[in-house]
This record gives C-alpha cells, structure tokens and sequence, in this order.
C-alpha cells in the first residue's frame, strides 16, 4: 500500500532546508506511519536528493510526523538553479513511500 | 471571556484582492492582517528603493488598501501589515493619499521602522549563520540586511491609536501577536500565552493555506470552490485558544487536516518555534473540529526568548541564464536529451564560463531526479530546460540564447522556446543581540 492511502503531506522550506509532514487521516494508523516511514525510509526515498542531516519529530496526538531534511534544496531557495527551488513538490513525492501494513 | 477576531487578507505578495474585502465587509473583525513580504522580497526591494528612493514598499500596497479602506472604516477594524518593505514611511505617505482619496478623514497610519540593520551588521562582529564566515566577507556584494522586529513596537503603534501599522522586516507571526498583545494586555514575560498568540498568528500568517488552499488532491482530499477560497478568521480568547474559521459562504474548508498540515508548515522542531518575542512550543498542540469550518486549536506554550534577532542577510550572489524548448511525437525524450547535450557542448565551445549547470526535461526528470520506473511509457512531449549559473548578465544571456539557437541548429521539431537571465540575491542569515535594534514608531494622519 503507498502512504498516500494512509496519510497527507505539506512541504515547508527555510533556506536551505526542507520540512515535510506525513500527518495520518485516522489516527489508528499513526502507529503503522510510525514503523514504516522512518528515518532510513525516507532517506532511500529521496536518494539523491536529501543529503544532508534528517531528523524526525514526532507528534502522536496529531497522528503526525514532522521530517526536517537538511541541504535538500541544492544551496538553498534564494539560489537554486531547480525548477522548484523551494522543494514544494516533495510532500506529495513522500506519499508514494510504500508502506507494509502486515503486523 | 473576551475574544478578539483576526483576519488574514494575504499570505504573500501577490495574493489575491477580494477575500480581504470579503473579511473585512463580512468578518465581523476587529483586525485585518497582510503577510507580504517573503525571505527575499525584503532584499529586492531594498535594491528597488537605490534606484527609486520614494519606492521599496510593496507595489499592490495602493490597490490593496483602496479595495479594503471603505469597508475596515466602517466596521472600525484595523489594519496590520508589513508591506512597508523597505519604505515605511514612503509606504504611510501612500496609504494616506489613499485615504484621501477616497474621502476617509483622520486615519491614523504608522509607520514602523529600525529593522534595518545594515549599518550595526557591517560594523560589529557577526557571523553567517549557514557558512560560519564573517558577514564582512560578504561586504563587496551586499545589498541589505533586515532584522525581524517582535511584536513590541506594533503593539506600540496600536496603544497609540494607529489604525493602519505598516510594518517591514518584521516576524510574520508577530503580525498577528500584536493585536493579541495589545487588545489583552498579555505581560512580555508571559511566555505561555506569547506562545499561544504565536501559534495563532503561525497558523494564520499564509492565508488561505488554512481554509483549504494548497491541500486540495482530488479523490483523497477535495476541497469546494477553490475559486472563491475565504482567506481564515482567527477567534482568539484571552487565555490565547484560539478557534480558525472563515466567513460562512466562501468557498474552501477549515478542518483538523488542514489546520495540521499548516501547523508544522515551515517548523523544524515543534518544540522550539524560535520567535523574537517568545521560543513557543507546538509539539503538545490539540487540534478539535468544533462545527463545521470551524477548528479549536489549544496546548501551545512558550518559554524565554533568546535575547537575539534573526538577520536577513541579502546579497548578490550571481547570474542565471535559462532556456526551455518543446518536443514531441515518437522520439521525444530522445530529441530532449540530444538538445541538453548540445547546449552544454555549444557553452563550452563558445567559452561561456558557468559555475553550475543543470540540464533536464520538465515532466520527465526536472522535479524529482532521474529515478526512472521500470516499463514507464515514452513521454509524448518533453519541455527540456537548460539553466546555467554566471558570474555576468552577458553569459547569463548567451545560456538563454543557445537554447533558442537550437531551433535551426538542433534537434528536429523543437518548438515554443522561452528565455530569460536574472541576477540572483541571496539571502543569508545572522543573529543580532536585540539591543542593538532601535525600532521606531511614527505616526501620519489623513
């Protein structure tokens, strides 16, 4: 099953980091999100891309995870070269994550 | 237990003009608040103003104010904004010629000032917050460098009957602390609800992201009548609760999911919100559907604030030139990727010296980087663009101009070319010791 059955999504940009939230639409699922969408996960996910440091908050009355991704937008907002400079389009990319729901 | 009614107008500077007037005639608010000025924006129009000084402030300032003046008098709700830019006072001048104009006598405008710290920063001892160099090392490019004011000197505007404050650089959440502060009379030291009136202002600060803009996905989130989005209504209670709503009709949603997704907007660690005025915590918030469109936000707190201010450091970084061409038909990606080869061959050919180059096909590679799935079908259009970083405007162009050159040197069937060069500001951040900030309030009237 991919995230984006479970759970949505909104990217955030300061300088040259990106945060994206993966926020469950039942919060019963929050404990699987919490298992499958770690660290590691999301870093294999945006490969490439995400080279710096990830750190993952965690908000469990929200059913919601915040991932702060450092030196994920190539020098930063202001001047990237990229066609989406500010990573906006990355949350949505975060959902195609595929998640086990099997216990 | 009192309540005050906040309402967002913009969430950036080009948004839209009418769910301000629809806030403002049908709210029921006591104030009106525009969030304009993004990272950037701030260092262009410093450079706007040495070229114009009587320029700087934000350029739909005039046609926002005479869409919403008529309607904030005569429901006496009052306008908070820092559209002032670079020129508070050039932008005061204009809101009260505005005024004029349209018969509104004895309009109180303020104009707020002192976040620019060019002056302290250049002087003084200060270190760039991403490279750990001396702000000095960047004195050959720089162009400004704005603090981000609290809610202090706002609130002094309004305790001194403003019923306009154009601000700059100031904190966007503090936009809309000031009127909390100022209508509740909350301590500087009441760290808890500073806290609370920040995540307020934080939930509401861009907008319509609120009410169901920049959510919509159709089949898993569907939002009504985008077109007609309500911009959002903050309820806030003296104890700093606060309840999101909008003006019944407008087209959009207020619901837990889209009051969570803009909770952590732009928020590293919810714990640490850092704020001129207040470090506020998020990360015990609760989020409770009360009716419909209408969403209770409780649990934020706050501790001390750290004593220093965060700098905007804009300086000029360098030029880019870019360039996009369109193929199509059996061969597309192929043709595509032949082009990008022969711009960047044609650059090195012609002695276009550039820094960092990017090459790749929009739809295609552009957003997420080549991970190609496998058994994926052959585009049947490509948009190539070709971006390359110059020290001068000259090679800036040259890159633009390659790309436009391959419609009779390259690939068949390119069409719908497109180009342009820029100069890049960068911007950088500092932290000042907030002492050596001087905010300043001054007052015009209509």
């Amino acid at each position: 099953m991919r995230l984006r059955e479970i759970a949505h999504s909104r990217t955030g940009d300061k300088g040259d980091t990106s945060n994206i939230s993966v926020i469950a639409y039942d919060i019963a699922d929050y404990p699987l999100i919490l298992r499958e969408v770690t660290v590691a996960r999301v870093r294999q996910h945006f490969a490439g891309r995400a080279t710096g440091e990830i750190v993952r908050y965690e908000l469990p009355q929200l059913g919601a995870l915040n991932f702060v991704i450092q030196g994920a937008l190539r020098g930063g907002v202001t001047r990237s070269l990229a066609l989406d400079a500010h990573g906006k389009c990355l949350g949505s990319a975060m959902l195609d994550i595929e998640v086990d729901a099997k216990d | 237990m009192k309540t005050i009614r906040l309402g967002a107008g913009a969430g950036f500077s080009g948004d839209r003009i009418e769910p301000a007037v629809e806030l403002a005639e049908k709210g029921r608010l006591d104030f009106l608040v525009f969030e304009c000025l993004a990272e950037r924006t701030i260092a262009l129009a410093q450079q706007d103003r040495r070229r114009n000084p009587a320029g700087g402030y934000d350029p739909l300032l005039a046609e926002r104010m005479r869409a919403v003046l008529p309607a904030c008098v005569a429901n006496g709700v009052r306008i908070v904004t820092n559209m002032g830019a670079a020129n508070c006072l050039g932008a005061a001048e204009q809101v009260r010629d505005v005024a004029r104009s349209l018969g509104l006598k004895g309009l109180r405008i303020a104009a707020v000032t002192g976040d620019d710290v060019l002056a302290a920063i250049t002087a003084g001892d200060f270190t760039i917050e991403e490279t750990g160099e001396p702000v000095s090392a960047l004195k050959d490019v720089l162009v400004s460098a704005n603090a981000y004011l609290g809610a202090g000197p706002l609130v002094e505007a309004l305790d001194r009957g403003a019923d306009v404050v154009i601000a700059g650089r100031a904190a966007d959440p503090a936009l809309f602390l000031a009127p909390q502060v100022h209508a509740f009379g909350w301590a500087w030291d009441d760290w808890t609800r500073l806290g609370r009136g920040t995540l307020a202002g934080h939930l509401l600060e861009c907008a319509g992201q609120i009410t169901g803009g920049y959510f919509a996905d159709p089949g898993y989130k569907d939002v009504p009548d985008l077109a007609r989005l309500g911009f959002p209504i903050g309820e806030v209670s003296e104890d700093g609760t606060v309840v999101i709503t909008k003006v019944e009709g407008s087209g959009g949603a207020v619901t837990a999911a889209t009051c969570k997704e803009q909770l952590l907007y732009e928020v590293h660690d919810p714990a640490r919100y850092l704020q001129p005025d207040v470090i506020a915590d998020f990360s015990g918030v609760l989020i409770e559907e009360v009716g419909p469109d209408r969403v209770r936000v409780t649990g934020a707190t706050g501790r001390a604030r750290t004593g220093h201010l965060k700098v905007s450091v804009g300086y000029v970084d360098s030029c880019v030139g870019e360039g996009q061409i369109s193929y199509a038909g059996p061969g597309a990606l192929e043709r595509g990727r032949m082009a990008i080869e022969i711009v960047a061959e044609r650059l090195r050919l012609t002695g276009v010296p550039c820094s960092e180059t990017r090459g790749e096909l929009i739809g295609v590679d552009s957003i997420l980087g080549t991970r190609q799935q496998a058994g994926e079908a052959s585009p049947r259009e490509v948009r190539v663009r070709f971006v390359g970083r110059t020290e001068t405007m000259a090679d800036a162009v040259r890159v633009g101009n390659e790309v436009e050159a391959l419609y009779l040197n390259g690939p068949a069937g390119g069409g719908g070319v497109a180009k342009s060069a820029r100069e890049i500001i960068g911007v950088k951040s500092a932290y000042i010791p907030e002492g050596l900030v001087r905010p300043r309030v001054d007052i015009l009237e209509s």
